[in-house]
């Protein structure tokens, strides 16, 4: 066998591992689906009436937004998954054994990918079932699986480096936590315009922003333009950062 | 026997900061033989162990694992070894069955291969009715023996066991030596580390005493046994006044007044007690309880340290089977969020 297929079949079974763990403990694949459900009815139909967004529904101004705060929740499962593997001392275990050396994080970072999607696509249906009327067209949309995919991908590799660096599942969660409020610092539920000038200058340049307007403008069945490609450079470099950060950490773990 | 050594280690060092855990350790262990570190708590038998086993990397000295050596080529060590350390590493939200499944897989082991190897551990360690069941419903002892399982699938020719038997019943103690056995048996070389004198005489070939990072004795168990005369009887006498006849009678040992009890130097054997009891009986001194005392891991220790391993002077207060886990962050990590 090649080192390709020796990686490929090592990920393969540390990723039957994690899905494992989802369908024996579905509260995490609820809780991802259910809190940016609770969020959007409260948003939408409790301050929803507050909120005027220029030409257009609330509703459909919040879905991406929605869709980020369960990218978030996602970051906090991933990175306790990860860090109560170091506490368990599986991850020492597999340390010696001859297996691919990041599969168990490969496999961790495919199985949240996996969730992510399941939730976000759940979360989009329930968007629907109260009033959301996308008007992407199969292009567009493609468009919007892509980015969340890749958005989530990134956001994965983070959670992984999260949780190898703080190596305790009550760290990971607080640390991860952070992630969860960076939507409510973005353009995500309300436009930055709307905020004080000193918020603005974070909230305008921050990735969740982009990645909010690209996808509002896919499932609006507009162009993004130039914003799109902002939102992918932000993925590709936190994907690359948490892929590297990861790696480091679980070197540094062997080097004790 | 010509074949080189399964394990060879010279000159190992390592410390944790100012903390010397490792102080030059030599040793060898030939292929096919059970190996038997024995040491107090916070000698470094985990460190020794996470160093063999490529977890963690030596300041200096040499070490080598089935004809690899550990910093240089630690695939290869893996690829050789299985390890079953003091705590139990197994996937507490998968079934026994899948946790051995999974590590079947990882060992690249074909499906029915997996399978059949499965369906044998499962037997051999009792877990057959548990198989199905999610680990995290295991006793303290299942956990253990699926974890011993989990390090066999994939056939190691070095095996390494971190305190095996620590919270183990004594069946399920038995079944463990069987298994060492068993292996060794099989031609398969078997590292392992306990704090039971009792233990190592029953599986060793070879006994090392490690004590603060050195080693300070090396042999089989009987060597190591005639070096060790901790042999006693102890006898509790009803009142003082007994306790006075009995200590002027066996010719002015040290007794501990408080318990009334005295310690007589012995080898247990029918004949020296029944010439002992005589004695006293001929004084008509009245004894209340007897008991004998055979070697172990404290009569070692005093024999070759001159102390009682638990009067360890400069242990820190973190270490002991209560430490819940070694694996958080140390000195060397960056500082945790
Ligand atoms: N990661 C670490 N950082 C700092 N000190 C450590 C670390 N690991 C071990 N030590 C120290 O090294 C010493 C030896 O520890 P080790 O775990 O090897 O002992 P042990 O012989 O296995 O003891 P026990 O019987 O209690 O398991 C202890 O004093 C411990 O505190
Ligand atoms: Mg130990």
């Amino acid at each position: 066998m090649t080192a390709l297929t020796l990686t490929l079949n090592d990920s393969s079974v540390m990723l039957r591992r994690v899905l494992r763990h989802t369908t024996r403990n579905p509260a995490t694949l609820i809780m991802s689906v259910l809190l940016p459900a609770i969020l959007l009815l409260l948003l939408d139909f409790g301050f929803g009436g507050a909120i005027r967004i220029p030409g257009g529904d609330y509703i459909d101004y919040l879905v991406p937004g929605i869709v980020l705060m369960g990218a978030g929740y996602s970051v906090s499962a991933t990175a306790v998954a990860v860090a109560t593997d170091i506490s368990e001392g599986i991850i020492d275990r597999f340390r010696t054994m001859a297996i691919s050396r990041t599969a168990v994080l490969t496999g961790h970072v495919v199985g949240s990918l996996l969730r992510g999607l399941i939730g976000t696509a759940l979360v989009m249906l329930i968007a629907v079932a109260v009033g959301f009327r996308p008007t992407a067209d199969p292009l567009r949309w493609l468009g919007v699986l892509g980015l969340t995919a890749l958005m989530l991908f990134a956001i994965a590799w983070v959670a992984a480096a999260i949780g190898l660096a703080t190596g305790t599942p009550a760290g990971a969660a607080g640390f991860a936590g952070l992630f969860q409020i960076l939507p409510f610092l973005s353009g995500a539920f309300v436009p930055t315009e709307t905020m004080p000038g000193w918020l603005q200058a974070f909230t305008a340049n921050q990735p969740m922003t982009p990645i909010a307007s690209t996808l509002r403008a896919l499932l609006a069945g507009e162009s993004p333009g130039d914003t799109a490609w902002v939102a992918v450079a932000w993925c590709c470099a936190a994907a690359l950062l948490g892929y590297l950060g990861a790696r480091r950490a679980y070197d540094r773990r062997a080097s004790r | 026997m010509s074949d080189p050594p399964a394990i060879s280690v010279a000159g190992l060092r390592k410390a944790y900061g100012e903390h010397t855990v490792l102080d030059g350790v030599d040793l060898d262990v030939a292929a096919g033989s059970v190996f038997c570190l024995l040491g107090p708590n916070g000698a470094g038998k985990t460190t020794m162990v996470r160093i063999m086993t490529t977890l963690a990397r030596a300041d200096a000295g040499q070490v080598r694992v089935a004809g690899h050596d550990v910093a240089e080529e630690p695939d290869a060590v893996r690829a050789a070894i299985g390890v079953t350390g003091q705590f139990s590493a197994v996937d507490k939200l998968l079934t026994g069955e899948e946790n051995l499944v999974m590590m079947g897989g990882l060992h690249r082991l074909a499906g029915a291969e997996t399978r059949r190897r499965t369906a044998r551990l499962l037997a051999r360690f009792d877990l057959e009715d548990a198989a199905r069941r999610p680990v995290a419903t295991y006793s303290g002892g299942m956990v253990r023996r699926l974890d011993l399982a989990m390090s066999l699938i994939g056939e190691p020719r070095v095996l390494f066991l971190d305190e095996p038997t620590a919270g183990l019943d004594p069946r399920s103690r038995r079944t463990m030596w069987q298994v060492a056995g068993d292996l060794a048996a099989g031609g398969v070389t078997v590292f392992l580390t306990t704090q039971y004198l009792e233990e190592a005489d029953e599986l060793a070939d070879r006994i090392a005493l490690l004590d603060h990072g050195r080693l300070v004795a090396e042999g089989t168990p009987d060597e190591l046994k005639r070096l060790v005369s901790g042999g006693h009887v102890s006898l509790r006498f009803p009142d003082e006044a007994s306790l006075a006849a009995a200590v002027s009678a066996v010719g002015g040992l040290p007794a501990d007044r408080d318990a009334l009890t005295l310690r007589i130097p012995s080898d247990g054997s029918v004949a020296s007690v029944k010439t002992l009891l005589g004695r006293l009986d001929e004084q008509a001194i009245n004894v209340k309880t007897l008991s004998i005392h055979t070697p172990d891991l404290d009569d070692v220790f005093l024999a070759l340290t001159g102390r009682a391993p638990d009067q360890a002077p400069d242990h820190g207060p973190d270490h002991g089977p209560d430490h819940t886990s070694d694996h958080g962050p140390d000195q060397e990590e960056a500082a945790t969020p």
